[in-house]
């Protein structure tokens, strides 16, 4: 395992600003929305003070930081941006164009609820409006995934078979605003693991013109859009070899789930982001209580991890789906997700539906606790949704 | 009409990676009226050419001069601006006496 040798209690906003910091991006276009603000403002502090090389566009919405960015891949440069909630729905008609340019921006987001009425905690309803657009999305659980995450994701989009923007999702204030202690990989190695941009049909090479963005009718959007789901496609396996080149560096271990407790559990609670650590605290508690519980976290929702959820779930007494956002009028969308993978699944576990914490309401180990004990009696309905911390 | 490629053959991201691919498109398949030349009537003023949105006017030199010497049906599109901006066509004028004269695309399928 390699050394530590930069260990900091930072802000998850002030670990991914770090993160952005030892990319040293080309381009950075963003605008202020709570609770994302830090992130930018910090990485405007390293611009001021000439300790990245980046041409910081502060334009006049998220619509223009996205349009920005667009342009800037584009073009050739290594562009980032960060958001969240409502900036996210106001970048939206461009975060289609992003991915279906496939333009391997780099986007963190710190998750909070979208209005209305207005709210600025956190629940994950910004990034599920935005999980059909063709961007990657990465969940992470806390300040240090928030910081390892975001440099994995610049060189898995950026990957030949890959070339799509990614999203790497940190919950709101939970994480942008908790101070915890992060491990830092020295910016040499950084600047090693990233390595130069790796472009393709730049707009600067001038002797190679191209065009982006042309109008694409019947005779071939379908095909393109064929080839975006193709790339997709790509995503687990070059996330697994980016992942473990960045373990030798870090010591830190990444996959598409994080599983916990996992291995002779009988009960899977599955979840994503900051909740994943009080439900793992919860586990031990319930372990020590002699339950067969476990976890298991995507890192990676898009593209959704279907066969390694069939795989480990295949057989399991119960699965409790905990999803931070509703989709109104349907299943919340992880719990859709994940049943919907359950379908050809050999020996069906019973599932739950459990939506929780919406507007950055509190979910607490009792409410964990309360759902496992439903798993355990076998009160769970597959069409049924229940609602953590949710009062009546 | 050139061949449509599938999705293994094209660059990503929509994006056309060579310049003037437009010369490719057959935009005359999107006519439904065709202008037909009647040069006995044509004084060569070359409105039809300053107009037409396609280039699909052709022209030949002669001793200096421009000619009309009819269309390129390829690209065409039969909007009809040529007719419209044609000194010598009108609808008063019988068709015989016309320089351009707009015929439905119908009359020319085999």
């Amino acid at each position: 395992m390699p050394e530590v040798k930069n260990r900091q209690a930072v802000t998850g906003a002030q670990a991914i600003a770090n993160a952005m910091r030892q990319i040293n991006p080309d381009v950075v276009a963003a605008y202020p929305i709570t609770p994302q603000t830090p992130v930018v403002e910090y990485f405007a502090q390293y611009v001021a003070d000439g300790a990245v090389d980046t041409e910081m566009i502060p334009v006049e919405s998220e619509h223009s930081a996205m349009s920005a960015v667009v342009g800037a891949a584009a073009a050739g440069a290594r562009a980032m941006t960060a958001t969240a909630a409502n900036g996210l729905a106001l970048m939206h008609e461009i975060v289609y164009i992003a991915a279906s340019s496939r333009l391997p921006i780099v986007m963190p987001v710190a998750n909070r609820a979208l209005s209305g009425p207005i709210n600025i905690h956190c629940d994950h309803s910004d990034a599920m409006a935005e999980r059909d657009s063709g961007w990657i999305q990465l969940w992470a659980e806390n300040a240090q995934e928030a910081y390892d995450l975001t440099l994995i994701a610049l060189r898995l989009g950026e990957h030949e078979d890959v070339r799509l923007p990614v999203m790497v999702n940190f919950d709101g204030f939970i994480i942008s605003h908790g101070v915890e202690v992060v491990d830092f990989l020295d910016d040499e190695v950084v600047k090693k693991f990233v390595g130069e941009p790796k472009v393709k049909y730049p707009l600067l090479d001038v002797d190679n013109p191209v065009t982006y963005g042309p109008l694409d009718l019947y005779d071939y959007y379908f095909e393109h859009k064929r080839q975006q789901i193709e790339a997709m496609k790509h995503v687990k396996r070059v996330f697994k070899e980016v992942a473990e080149e960045f373990e030798k560096i870090s010591g830190r271990k990444y996959d598409v789930l994080d599983k916990y407790m996992v291995d002779d559990a009988e009960y899977i609670m599955i979840a994503l982001g900051s909740t994943a650590g009080t439900i793992k605290y919860t586990v031990d508690l319930l372990r020590e209580q002699g339950h067969k519980v476990g976890l298991v976290k995507p890192w990676i929702f898009r593209p959704f991890p279907k066969k390694e959820l069939q795989e480990i779930l295949n057989g399991r007494k119960a699965v409790v789906v905990l999803d931070r956002s509703a989709s109104f009028g349907a299943e919340a969308p992880l719990y859709e997700a994940v049943k919907s993978a359950l379908f050809n699944v050999e020996n069906k576990p019973l599932i739950g539906s459990y939506v929780y914490g919406l507007g950055g309401r509190d979910i607490k180990v009792e409410h964990i606790k309360q759902a496992f004990e439903d798993a355990f009696v076998g009160n769970l309905n597959p069409d049924e949704e229940r609602y953590l911390g949710l009062r009546e | 009409m050139a061949e449509l490629k599938g999705w293994k053959e094209l660059p990503i991201g929509g994006v056309i990676d060579k310049p003037a691919t437009a010369k490719e498109y057959q935009t005359g398949t999107w006519r439904v009226i065709r202008p037909v030349h009647q040069p006995e009537n044509c004084i060569h003023c070359m409105m039809c050419w300053l107009y037409c949105p396609d280039q699909a006017i052709e022209i030949e030199v002669v001793d200096g001069k421009p000619k009309m010497k009819g269309y390129n049906y390829y690209y065409c599109k039969g909007c009809g601006l040529c007719a419209n901006v044609c000194p010598k066509t009108n609808d008063k004028l019988p068709e015989e006496k016309r320089a351009i004269v707009m015929k439905p695309e119908t009359e020319f399928q085999d």
